[in-house]
């Protein structure tokens, strides 16, 4: 019987064989925690008296979520982590003016390789992935145990497969491809399943694009999304890699659970209404939709493509003057790498403003709250009642393209509307 | 054990968000995330949850973030259990690592219903209209963590026997 991805790499840490539906113990690569969720962790570990970690190499403490510190209660949260990194010596404790939004910091590090197995107090731990690692999420209490033992219990996924198919169009990204995908499957269609993300559009698509995908996986109910490495894998990870990595791929005969098609030659990009994303239309049918602010970052389109996208529809436009717009780049590398390309400058001008990395707004906890009937155009993952502010509050779910564009003419609106057909 | 409480009826693909918002992230603290347990969503629930009380969802429960805070609001308010036909996983295994109570059925119950939860047999029944549902029993590693006093005290086993096998038991 062939292996899936998923499957090789849980065996390979497994130390055994494994098949879906069976439950395995494995060695973890890396445990990640941040400012919110370390709390929780580093409390249960001191009441059971077992504040140690199992290696101080291979646990990554990112501060992002409410940091530069958005209030005392957080300030505090903060220092407790940077306590306990301090003191057991964490290797990868990211200070502010060093850190990142944690999953486009973790890959830009190097800290996530093909082939490797990690968990995350985080959902969206599911990003690395894009990388052909296995990565999930967990709560603090499993983190707190991994980082005791470096291991971990998992249930091996039934694999699920998703095939898309021909060229997608000028402003369709990853980020559209996954509304898509979420739209036709359900939030809960790839429950307790692997997502394997295959097909030709795959392959022509980029890092950044697989990193929106991979991101996503978990607003499917998936437990990991996974590309099978490639080309721009192994482009990406050769200049980060610093230790040997194993590269997977999914045999001809393994076996899925289902398989889906997506035709993304005519799928135009995506927008996911209040208040899920598989709640999606075409930004052709929403663009009746007034809106009070944009943002564009996050862990899951924060990145440097992002940032070109956002741009090429900004530069030389204005921001609608009933809108914010607000532009975060997910690292301190992304952020001046935007500065070098001359990004930054264009989006001040057309009336952005630009923060340090932070997940700030895209839960609602600082740098973007909405009032009470506000709507906002995010390039973010998740638009539940409440999730950006006001219970009242509204979040559309746009990749940088759309975002951009809806800044512009202040409803949500397809880049093509603002750039026209050029090029 | 057996409980027999109030219903707090919602539905399908009911979010950690929606369980406590992430402004409330700022802290750890059982009792201050209970009090905000809801708020986005039904004003009423934390006024009016009683101790021991049963909320019956629809599938999907618990999805969206990782927090652990959400099972740790519904238990510090006094949650006696949650009842979905499915879970999402990272809330599953949360749910079972603090203790609070979940269990798998696809039961008709509306808010007010008095229904009886039977963790021994699995069986649920709504007193008020006389309906009995089964449930899908907990996976046997789970049972395992349960019975061990959850897993953190898992953990702590475990690294104990390792350290005996090894002859380096610190308390032997």
């Amino acid at each position: 019987m062939g292996m899936t991805i998923t499957e090789k790499i849980i065996a390979a840490h497994a130390g055994e064989p494994v098949e879906p539906g069976q439950l395995a113990w494995v060695k973890l690569d890396l445990v990640l925690v941040n400012d919110i969720t370390a709390p929780l962790a580093i409390n249960e570990m001191q009441k059971w008296d077992m504040d140690e970690v199992f290696d101080p190499e291979k646990i990554a403490m990112i501060p992002d979520h409410f940091v530069p510190n958005k209030d005392i209660k957080s300030a505090e949260q903060a220092k407790q982590m940077r306590q306990f990194a301090r003191r057991h010596a964490i290797k990868h404790y990211y200070e502010v003016g060093r850190m990142g939004i944690e999953h486009a910091l973790l890959p830009e590090l190097g800290l996530v390789l093909p082939g490797e197995l990690v968990i995350g107090a985080d959902s969206h731990t599911c990003t690395y992935g894009a990388l052909g690692a296995f990565a999930t999420g967990v709560g603090s209490t499993d983190a707190a145990a991994a980082m005791i033992l470096g291991e971990t219990w998992l249930k091996v996924p039934e694999s699920m497969k998703v095939v898309y198919l021909g060229r997608a169009g000028r402003w369709v990204t990853g980020k559209d491809l996954m509304l898509a995908t979420i739209g036709k499957i359900g939030v809960d269609g790839a429950l307790y399943r692997a997502l394997e993300f295959t097909g030709e559009a795959i392959s022509a698509l980029s890092m950044d694009g697989r990193f929106s995908m991979a991101n996503m996986a978990i607003e499917a109910g998936a437990k990991n999304g996974i590309f099978a490495p490639d080309r721009s894998t192994c482009e990406y990870v050769s200049e980060r890699a610093s230790r040997k990595y194993d590269v997977y791929q999914s045999d001809a005969a393994a076996e899925y659970a289902d398989v889906v098609e997506i035709d993304v030659s005519t799928l135009e990009p995506q927008v996911a209404f209040p208040h899920l994303p598989s709640n999606t239309r075409a930004v052709s049918e929403s663009t009746h939709v007034s809106i009070d602010q944009v943002v564009i970052g996050s862990c899951t389109n924060g990145r440097i493509e992002d940032m070109r996208v956002a741009a090429s529809v900004l530069k030389g436009r204005s921001v609608h003057p009933y809108v914010r717009a607000i532009v975060i780049p997910a690292t301190q590398a992304i952020y001046l790498q935007a500065l070098r390309e001359g990004i930054i400058e264009s989006l001040i001008q057309a009336g952005a403003v630009v923060s340090t990395p932070t997940c700030g707004p895209c839960l609602g906890g600082y740098m973007g709250v909405l009032a009470d009937g506000e709507r906002c155009v995010a390039t973010t993952n998740r638009n539940f009642v409440g999730r950006m502010g006001h219970p009242k509050s509204e979040v559309y779910l746009a990749g940088p393209a759309v975002a951009a564009a809806s800044a512009v003419l202040g409803r949500i609106a397809s880049p093509e509307e603002v750039v026209g057909c050029e090029n | 054990m057996r409980i027999r409480a109030k219903v707090w009826r919602y539905g399908d693909d009911f979010n950690t968000d929606m369980v406590i918002p992430a402004r409330y992230l700022y802290t750890a603290d059982p009792e201050e995330l209970a009090s905000h347990c809801l708020e986005d969503v039904d004003v009423q629930f934390v006024k009016s949850v009683q101790s021991g009380d049963i909320i019956v969802a629809g599938k999907n429960f618990g999805c969206g973030s990782s927090r652990e805070h959400a099972p740790i609001a519904l238990k510090a308010i006094g949650i006696g259990c949650v009842v979905a036909p499915s879970f999402a996983r990272i809330f599953f295994r949360n749910a079972i690592n603090i203790g609070l109570p979940i269990v798998e059925a696809d039961v008709s119950a509306d808010t007010g219903d008095e229904i009886e939860v039977d963790f021994d047999t699995g069986q649920i029944t709504n007193q008020s209209t006389g309906k009995r549902f089964a449930s899908k029993p907990l996976p046997a590693f789970m049972q395992q963590l349960i019975s061990a006093g959850g897993l953190m005290s898992f953990v702590k086993n475990l690294k104990h026997s390792r350290a005996e096998a090894e002859g380096k038991c610190p308390r032997c």
